[in-house]
C-alpha cells in the first residue's frame, strides 16, 4: 500500500437539532493509503454518510481534523485546496437525482473538462467525453452523447456519474450507497467498473454502504469498517471482518444478514440482541453505545468506560472491552 | 394442497404518454393454503402492480385488460365454503374482501399510518368499518384482541396502545400495520417490500415475526420482494418475474439449487452472500426492458446468453420441468450448463 | 468575435429546438402565435392604421358592419382600430412589469438562499412584512400621489410593488434546488458559483421563472386596467383599459347597438391573456426534456 492518502485524527461531527445536539460522528481516526478499498458498513444513523462527507469537505468537522496528503484540509493553501476539491470525488446513492436533468450527457461531462482546462478545443474536449464513457461501460460512446439522463437507465446514470467524477483526474472516490438504487441484476457489473479504475489507475474508493455482504465482495482485498452509533466499533481486512467478526456488534450482524441460499440462510446460528430497541442519537447511551443491546454484556466496565479501538487478532483493530 | 386463491391470465396495462404500459401480461399461479409465495422481481417488472392487482387497489390510470382471479374461503376444518371472482367485486363486498379476506401492507407503510391518530384507534376505525366483532362487549373484545396482536408481532401492547406512530420506529410501524392486518382474521396477506427500507437487525426481526406469526396462525403469505435473501429465508414457494410475467415458479429449494431459466440463475449470481466466492458473481448484461416497446419474443433474449432465433420470435409459456416446478424459456434445458461457463 | 458567433449559433440553435418542441403543443403553439401576432400588431398596428384624430359625427355607436368590423363608439370611430392602437400600453406594461419583478426577485431571492444566515433572514423578514400590504390600494394611493403620467413609469411602481412574494418563491426554489445531489457534485467539482448558479440552478428553474413572469404579466395588465377603470390614472392615449372605461361611462351599458365598444377591448385583453397563459403552461415542456414526447 502506498502513502497515507487521507487521514482522520479524532474526526467529531456534533449536529444542532430543535436545541439539542445530536453527535453524528464521535471520535473517529482512521487512515486510509493511497489506492486502498475501504468500506464503511452500518445501519442508518451510525455515521456512515456524515464520515463521508466530511472526508469530502462538504461538511465541517466540529472537532478534530481531517488530513488530504499530510495537509489540513481545514487550514490549507489555496492550491492545496484546489488539488484536494479535485482529487476527492463522490458518487451520489440517487440516480435520478445526482445529473443534472437538463443537461445532455455530453455536456455534463464536459463541462469540468473545460472550466479546469483539462481539454483545449471541441474535438478534444468530445474525444476525452468518448474516451471516458468507454472507461465506464457506456459504448459505443456515440449513442449517450447526445441523450439526457431521463432516456438512461439507473445503472447508466451512475456510470455517467463516476465518468463525471473521472473527468479531474481524481486519487479517490467515495461511492455513499452507490449500487443500492440500482436494480439487482446490474450491480456486480457497477463494481466491477469501481474495481477496474482502483486497479488501473489507482484510485481509491470509500465505499458507504449498509449491505455487508456487498462490502465483503467490494473490498475483497481491501479493509471494512463496521460503524456503531458514530463509533467505529471495529476495522479490519475485508475478509477476516466476515469470517472472524470480533465485535459483539458485527457477530450479531453478520447473524442477523438473510442470505440468499435457504440451505444456509436457514441454518444459520442467530445471535439474539439483548433488547431490540435503537438508542436515540439525542440520549447516547454511557460508556459502550452498543451496551444496552449488547449479548455479550458484562456489566459496568461496558456502562462506565468507552472502549477505545485497539489491535485484536486477525488484522482488526476492534473497540471492545471483553476483546483482548 | 388446495389453492386460496386462483389467479389465471391476468393482464393489466397502464395508460401513460407515451403509449400503453403493459404490466402485466397473461400471468397465471395459484396461492395455496397456508404457504408463503415471494414473487421476486427487479423494479419495473410489474410485480407492485399485481399485488396491487389482486386487492383491486389499481391507480386509476391501470386497466385490467383481462383474466379471472378466483378466490376460496376455507372453513376452520379446512372445507371449502365459496368462491368469489376478485374482479366482479364491488363496493361494500370489495371492502370486506380488501380487509376480512385479504389484506396488503405496502412499501410505503411507513406513512400509512395516521399520524393524528393513536394506534388504538387505528385498530378501533378498522374494526368499526368493517362492523368486526360489533355487539355490546364489542370495546373490551376489540382492545383484547388487538393486543394480542400487538404482542404477536412482538410489540409490548401497553407501550404502543396509546403511542401515536411518529413514537415509534419504522420497525415498530411495519409491525404495528402487520398486527392492523391481521385483526380481520384474512385468510390471505399480501406484503409489498416488508423489508426494504429497514435496518438489518430490523429486517431480522420482522422476518423473524412474520416465520412465529405462520406457525400461530392460519393464513398465506404473499410477498413481493426485489430481495432473493427474503425468498430464499421466507418462501414456500419463489415466482420469478420478469417484464410483466412470470418466467419461473417452484419450491424454495428447488429455484434456488436448480434454477432452469436464465434470468433466474443470473438474479442468483447476481447477488453477493457472505460467502460467496469473488469469481461466482456476475452481473446480468444490458437493463430490464421498457414496458412500453417490449422486444419481440421472449422478452428476456436481448440480455440473455442463450437467445437464438427461436427466442426472438416466439415467447415461450410457463411449462412443468418437474413436478411443481414451471419455467417458461425455450432452452431450459441447456441453460444452466451453459451459463455456468459464462462471465460479464 | 468567435465566442459571440458561437453563443449566436447557440442562440439559434435552442430558438429552433424550442419551437420544433411547441409545434408539437398545439395548446402552446396557439399561445406563443397569439402572443406575437398580438405584440407586433400593437407595435407595427399604428404605423399601418394610425389612431384617428377627430370625431366622427355620423357614426356614433354603430353595430357591426362591412366598414367597421367591430362597430364604432361614442366619438363614431373605428373600434378595431382603437383596438389596434391601444395595445401597446398594455402590452408595454405587461412585457416591462413582467421582466422587471422577475428580474430583482432572481436576483434578490437567489442571492438571499445561496448566502444564508442573517442576510437571508433579514431579507425574508422584510419580504414578509411587505406581503402583508394590501398592494392595489396602495399603488392606487401611488399613482394619485405621484400623478403618472407615462406607462413605463407605471410599470416600474408595479414591478417595485410585485417583486417580494416572487422573490420568496425563487428563495424556496433555490433552497430546494441547492440540496440536489448534483449540485454537490457540481461544488465537488469545483465548477465555480457563477457556473453553478447558472449552468446548473438557474435551467432547473426555467420553467418556473417564465411560467411566473407570464402571470405577473397577466397581474399586471389587470391591475392597469383596475386604476383605469377607477379613473385613477386618466390616459390621454387610447388604451384597452380606457377604452372599457370611456364606454362604460358613455352608457355603452345600455345602448345594445355599442356593445362592441366595449366587448372590442375586453375580447382583446382575454386573448392576450388567454395567449400568455397557455404559452406559459406549455413552457414546462419546452425546459423540461423529460416531458417532451419528442424531439
Amino acid at each position: 500500500m502506498g502513502e497515507p492518502l487521507i487521514t482522520l485524527e479524532h474526526v467529531t461531527r456534533t449536529f444542532d437539532v430543535k436545541r439539542q445536539t445530536i453527535k453524528a460522528v464521535d471520535d473517529i481516526s482512521l487512515t486510509i493509503p493511497e489506492g486502498e478499498v475501504l468500506c464503511l458498513v452500518g445501519e442508518s444513523g451510525c455515521g456512515k454518510t456524515t464520515t463521508g462527507k466530511m472526508i469530502a469537505g462538504l461538511l465541517a468537522t466540529s472537532a478534530g481534523r481531517i488530513l488530504y496528503r499530510g495537509q489540513d484540509i481545514a487550514t490549507m493553501n489555496r492550491a492545496d485546496r484546489r488539488r484536494y476539491r479535485l482529487g476527492v470525488q463522490m458518487v451520489h446513492q440517487d440516480p435520478y437525482a445526482s445529473l443534472n436533468p437538463v443537461q445532455m450527457i455530453y455536456n455534463i461531462i464536459a463541462a469540468p473538462l473545460q472550466h479546469h482546462g483539462f481539454t483545449r478545443g471541441e474535438a478534444a474536449t468530445r474525444e476525452r467525453v468518448r474516451e471516458l464513457l468507454t472507461t465506464v461501460d457506456l459504448t459505443p460512446p456515440d449513442d449517450y452523447l447526445e441523450k439526457y439522463p431521463h432516456q438512461l437507465s439507473g445503472g447508466q446514470r451512475q456510470r455517467v456519474s463516476v465518468a463525471r467524477a473521472l473527468t479531474v483526474r481524481p486519487s479517490f472516490i467515495i461511492a455513499d450507497e452507490a449500487v443500492s438504487m440500482v436494480d439487482v441484476s446490474i450491480r456486480i457489473s457497477l463494481l466491477k467498473m469501481f474495481g477496474r479504475l482502483k486497479d488501473e489507475m489507482g484510485v481509491g474508493v470509500l465505499f458507504i454502504t449498509h449491505d455487508l455482504a456487498l462490502a465483503k465482495y467490494f473490498a475483497w482485498e481491501g479493509r471494512i469498517g463496521v460503524m456503531y452509533l458514530g463509533r467505529l466499533a471495529e476495522i479490519g481486512p475485508a475478509q477476516q471482518v466476515v469470517a472472524h467478526p470480533q465485535h459483539p456488534y458485527t457477530q450479531v450482524l453478520l447473524s442477523a444478514i438473510p442470505e440468499a441460499d435457504p440451505d444456509r440462510t436457514r441454518s444459520k446460528q442467530r445471535i439474539e440482541l439483548r433488547s431490540m430497541d435503537v438508542p436515540s442519537l439525542l440520549r447516547l447511551p454511557s460508556g459502550c453505545a452498543f451496551h444496552p443491546r449488547c449479548p455479550a454484556f458484562a456489566g459496568e466496565i461496558c456502562e462506565k468506560v468507552v472502549p477505545p479501538l485497539k489491535k485484536a487478532g486477525w488484522g482488526s483493530d476492534v473497540a471492545c472491552h471483553l476483546v483482548k | 394442497m388446495e389453492p386460496i386463491l386462483s389467479v389465471r391470465d391476468l393482464t393489466i396495462e397502464y395508460a401513460a404518454r407515451r403509449g400503453k404500459v403493459r404490466a402485466i401480461r397473461s400471468v397465471s399461479f395459484d396461492v395455496r393454503r397456508g404457504e408463503a409465495l415471494a414473487l421476486i422481481g427487479e423494479s419495473g417488472s410489474g410485480k407492485t402492480t399485481l399485488g396491487l392487482g389482486i386487492v383491486q387497489l389499481l391507480p386509476s390510470t391501470a386497466r385490467i385488460a383481462g383474466g379471472s382471479i378466483v378466490y376460496r374461503r376455507y372453513s376452520d376444518t379446512g372445507q371449502p365454503m365459496r368462491e368469489t371472482e376478485v374482479l366482479t367485486l364491488k363496493d361494500a363486498d370489495l371492502r370486506r374482501f380488501r380487509w376480512a379476506e385479504c389484506a396488503m401492507v405496502f412499501q410505503s407503510a411507513l406513512n400509512a399510518l395516521n399520524p393524528v391518530l393513536r394506534i388504538s384507534d387505528h385498530f378501533a376505525d378498522t374494526a368499526k368499518a368493517h362492523r368486526y366483532l360489533s355487539g355490546p362487549r364489542q370495546g373490551a373484545a376489540l382492545t383484547e384482541r388487538s393486543r394480542h396482536l400487538l404482542s404477536r408481532v412482538r410489540l409490548d401492547p401497553d407501550r404502543v396502545w396509546r403511542a401515536f406512530p411518529h413514537e415509534l420506529s419504522g420497525g415498530m410501524r411495519q409491525r404495528v400495520l402487520i398486527a392492523l392486518s391481521l385483526l380481520l382474521e384474512p385468510q390471505l396477506l399480501i406484503l409489498d417490500e416488508p423489508t426494504t427500507a429497514l435496518d438489518i437487525l430490523t429486517q431480522r426481526n420482522i422476518m423473524d415475526v412474520l416465520k412465529e406469526l405462520r406457525t400461530q396462525l392460519d393464513f398465506s403469505l404473499v410477498f413481493i420482494s426485489h430481495d432473493l435473501s427474503l425468498a430464499a429465508e421466507l418462501a414456500d414457494r419463489v415466482a420469478t418475474v420478469y417484464a410483466g410475467k412470470i418466467v419461473e415458479i417452484g419450491e424454495v429449494y428447488t429455484i434456488f439449487r436448480n434454477p432452469h431459466h436464465p434470468y433466474t440463475i443470473g438474479l442468483i449470481k447476481a447477488v453477493p452472500t457472505l460467502t460467496s466466492d469473488k469469481s461466482e458473481l456476475t452481473s446480468i448484461p444490458g437493463s430490464p426492458p421498457d414496458l412500453i416497446e417490449l422486444p419481440s419474443g421472449c422478452k428476456f433474449h436481448p440480455r440473455c446468453p442463450l437467445a437464438d432465433d427461436h427466442c426472438r420470435r416466439e415467447e415461450p409459456e410457463l411449462i412443468d420441468v418437474e413436478s411443481g416446478h414451471r419455467v417458461a424459456c425455450w432452452r431450459w434445458q441447456d441453460a444452466r450448463a451453459v451459463l455456468k461457463a459464462y462471465q460479464v | 468575435m468567435n465566442a459571440l458567433r458561437e453563443a449566436l449559433s447557440g442562440f439559434w440553435r435552442e430558438a429552433a429546438k424550442t419551437l420544433k418542441i411547441l409545434s408539437h403543443n398545439k395548446m402552446g403553439l396557439f399561445g406563443f402565435v397569439m402572443m406575437i401576432l398580438i405584440i407586433l400588431l400593437s407595435v407595427l398596428g399604428p404605423v399601418i392604421w394610425p389612431a384617428e384624430t377627430s370625431a366622427n359625427v355620423s357614426a356614433i355607436n354603430k353595430g357591426v358592419s362591412a366598414q367597421h368590423w367591430l362597430g364604432t363608439d361614442f366619438q363614431g370611430q373605428d373600434n378595431l382600430r382603437k383596438i389596434i392602437n391601444g395595445g401597446k400600453d398594455i402590452v408595454t406594461i405587461a412585457l416591462v412589469t413582467g421582466i422587471l419583478s422577475m428580474l430583482i426577485a432572481v436576483i434578490v431571492g437567489s442571492f438571499s438562499a445561496f448566502i444564508g444566515g442573517w442576510v437571508d433572514s433579514l431579507l425574508m423578514q422584510f419580504v414578509d412584512i411587505w406581503l402583508t400590504i394590501p398592494k392595489f390600494p396602495l399603488l392606487a394611493v401611488l399613482a394619485t400621489v405621484l400623478a403618472l403620467k407615462d406607462v413605463v413609469t407605471l410599470s416600474v411602481l408595479m414591478a417595485l410593488l410585485d417583486w417580494p412574494g416572487l422573490a420568496r418563491q425563487v428563495r424556496s426554489q433555490v433552497l430546494s434546488l441547492k440540496r440536489l445531489d448534483y449540485i454537490e457534485a457540481a461544488t465537488m467539482l469545483d465548477l465555480g458559483t457563477p457556473k453553478i448558479i447558472f449552468r446548473e440552478l438557474l435551467p432547473n428553474m426555467m420553467s418556473f421563472i417564465a411560467i411566473s413572469t407570464i402571470f405577473e404579466m397577466t397581474h399586471a395588465i389587470y391591475q392597469q386596467t383596475g386604476l383605469v377603470f377607477l379613473g385613477i390614472v386618466p390616459y390621454s392615449s387610447a388604451n384597452w383599459g380606457v377604452m372599457i372605461s370611456a364606454a362604460e361611462r358613455r352608457g355603452v351599458l345600455f345602448n345594445p347597438q355599442a356593445a362592441w365598444s366595449i366587448l372590442g377591448p375586453m375580447g382583446a385583453i382575454v386573448l392576450f391573456q388567454l395567449a400568455l397563459v397557455s404559452f406559459a403552461r406549455s413552457l414546462d415542456e419546452v425546459f423540461n426534456p423529460r416531458l417532451r414526447t419528442s424531439v
